[in-house]
């Protein structure tokens, strides 16, 4: 298909007094993972609610894969498949059962709905759990029989809503494993989380949201330049050495250097050979190191400078709010 | 296959995940089975001593009541099993497939009609141990049945709404108690209408349950009938649009959590 998979237009949503969305703008492009990326309460299940049928926007317009999510809500349910932030899997019946009752609901057949079923336990390593009852299950295997669901129909376009939340990191990695085998085959893939290293390790473009707003959106590198790109940091034995450290180092980056208390940082163009060079400068000083790196900027960098705090720590206070 | 097709294909693969759920959670098994039992004797031995049935042996007056009675309630399944399904967001995963609109509570209420025959036959069964004796023919005591599982099935929509509209699973059972008790107990359920204070005997005539005792003691007892009959099956379908048509209605909007 040509054109965008996902693309909404000014979307808003409230809830009586809470503004959940107040005009989000997304575009994603088919075949790629897009990372919603935002902490506790920014409006990332709302959004995914919305582009899956779920909840009509109150303002704005929404389609996916060519679809009016309002408009064309039946066709579209074909051609989606939904992972919500909670496992959506019945405790009462076998993990077996569940992937059958999805594969019959989206009418694919018995004889299909059973193969389909059995390849997918398989494939998210559930073979041998595949006849026990959910309620057994552990948490991380109720998430993957849950992806499993969304799956059963081989869905073009498959909206996760924080899949690794919960999920210990070898599951983790598996679950990321299995995301970008989906998209190597052509599945687009939109994904919430409020973990800067999964955006950061799936998605090729990236869009921030903060209390219902689009504050930033690009390639992870993009968001990163935007902090400033690379950076040396050196650490030194002695605070004297400051002014010092701040000489020798002002020829190794682009010039701008800042540092205090035996901390000094250096903003960089080349990271090769860096190093090297910042600690010959040093030495030709007699300048003690305590420690020395290059630090690419995080996502977390980037929240801290979109929005003037920490990505993890607002999640924090929402949570004990 | 068309959409009428689909809406009930879709409803027997949700009816038969309700009754799978069954027999793997003992617990509610012991609400269908020991339950009916339990009233039944209960009645029988405890209360029965106490209230005047003026022409009917107590045995004979209760067992078309209490079998009401627990059409009345057999629905409480669905209230529960739509509350859990909105907490665990499956009614989300079913919304976002292409699936019939109807079809989650349709298998709910489907589902209903299996445990309430089960119920039905267990009753009679301890009814007939107790001393309970039909006295009509075959083809009214077979529609005396079918009406009492139309009934059920009525009721079970009441349930669904409840359970879609009830903020928790515990939610939904209390409202159920609080919607369905008082309805069956202020009515000729137990006891006779005329023994109630008069203003409560205003609201027993008028309300369902009693056309429905009544109309199920004429199928089984061969009590007068009146209009009993097609009253309590003209209550049926009234419930089961106007409660057909708000779960759906309220289905639509629900999201989970
Ligand atoms: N059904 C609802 N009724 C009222 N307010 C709601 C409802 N659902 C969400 N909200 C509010 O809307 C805002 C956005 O919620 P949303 O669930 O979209 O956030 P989120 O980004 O998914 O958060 P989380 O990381 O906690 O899942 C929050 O302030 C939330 O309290
Ligand atoms: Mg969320």
């Amino acid at each position: 298909m040509d054109g965008p998979v996902v693309e909404t237009h000014a979307l808003e949503k409230r809830y009586g007094d809470t503004h959940a969305l107040r005009g989000v703008d997304l575009r994603v492009e088919p075949g790629t993972i897009f990372g919603l990326l935002g902490p506790n309460g920014a409006g990332k299940t709302t959004a995914v609610r919305i582009l899956t049928t779920l909840l009509r926007p109150d303002a704005g317009s929404a389609r996916v894969a060519g679809l009016d999510v309002v408009e064309d809500a039946n066709r579209l349910r074909e051609r989606i498949g939904l992972a919500g932030q909670y496992a959506a899997v019945d405790e009462n019946l076998t993990g077996f059962e569940n992937l059958e009752m999805v594969g019959r609901l989206y009418h694919l057949g018995r004889r299909h709905s059973r193969e389909r079923s059995r390849g997918l336990l398989g494939q998210f390593d559930l073979a041998d759990a595949g006849d026990r009852l959910v309620r057994t299950y552990s948490g991380g295997m109720r998430r993957r029989l849950d992806l499993a669901a969304a799956l059963v129909a081989r869905p073009p376009v498959l909206f996760l809503d924080e899949p690794t939340t919960g999920l210990d990191i070898r599951s983790r990695r598996a679950l990321w494993d299995a995301i970008e085998a989906l998209v190597a085959e052509g599945t687009t893939v939109l994904l919430t989380t409020q973990y800067l290293d999964e955006a950061d390790h799936l998605a090729g473009r990236i869009a921030v949201i903060d209390h219902g707003l689009l504050i930033a959106e690009g390639t992870p590198d993009e968001l990163k330049l935007q902090v400033g790109g690379d950076r040396l940091e050196v650490r030194l034995c002695s605070r004297d050495d400051n002014a010092a450290a701040r000489d020798a180092l002002a020829a190794v980056g682009d010039g701008r250097v800042e540092g205090e208390d035996g901390a000094v940082r250096v903003a960089i163009r080349e990271r090769t050979g860096t190093i090297a060079e910042a600690v010959r400068r040093l030495d030709e000083r007699g300048i003690a190191i305590d420690d020395i790196a290059v630090r690419t900027p995080t996502l977390d960098d980037v929240f801290l400078t979109l929005t003037g705090h920490h990505a993890e720590e607002e999640a924090e206070e929402a949570v004990e709010r | 296959m068309s959409g009428l097709g689909y809406a009930l294909s879709d409803t027997v693969v949700l009816a038969k995940r309700s009754l799978l759920r069954i027999p793997r959670q003992p617990d509610l098994l012991l609400g269908f089975t020991v339950q009916p039992v339990m009233f039944v004797l209960l009645f029988v031995y405890v209360f029965g001593g106490a209230i005047q049935t003026p022409g009917f042996d107590y045995e004979d007056f209760l067992i078309p009541g209490i079998l009401v009675q627990s059409m009345a309630f057999g629905g409480f399944v669905t209230a529960l099993g739509l509350a859990e399904d909105l907490k665990k967001g499956l009614i989300d995963r079913f919304r976002s497939l292409p699936m019939s609109r109807a079809a989650v509570l349709t298998g709910r209420t489907t589902a209903d009609i299996a445990t309430n025959v089960i119920q039905v036959a267990i009753m009679l069964l301890v009814g007939l141990a107790v001393g309970f004796r039909f006295q009509t023919g075959v083809p009214d005591v077979i529609a005396g049945i079918a009406l009492l599982l139309l009934l059920g099935y009525a009721f079970s929509w009441v349930f669904a709404f409840l359970g879609l509209a009830a903020s928790s699973p515990e939610a939904s059972n209390a409202y159920g108690f609080i919607v369905i008790l008082p309805l069956t107990f202020a009515s000729s359920a137990f006891v006779p209408v005329e023994t109630m204070p008069s203003w409560l005997q205003t609201f027993a005539e008028v309300q369902p349950v009693t056309t429905m005792v009544d109309a199920t003691r004429a199928l089984f007892l061969g009590t007068p009938a009146g209009n009993d009959v097609w009253g309590a099956v003209v209550w049926a379908f009234a419930i089961i649009l106007v409660f057909g048509w708000l779960s759906v209605w309220r289905y639509r909007r629900a999201v989970g959590r």
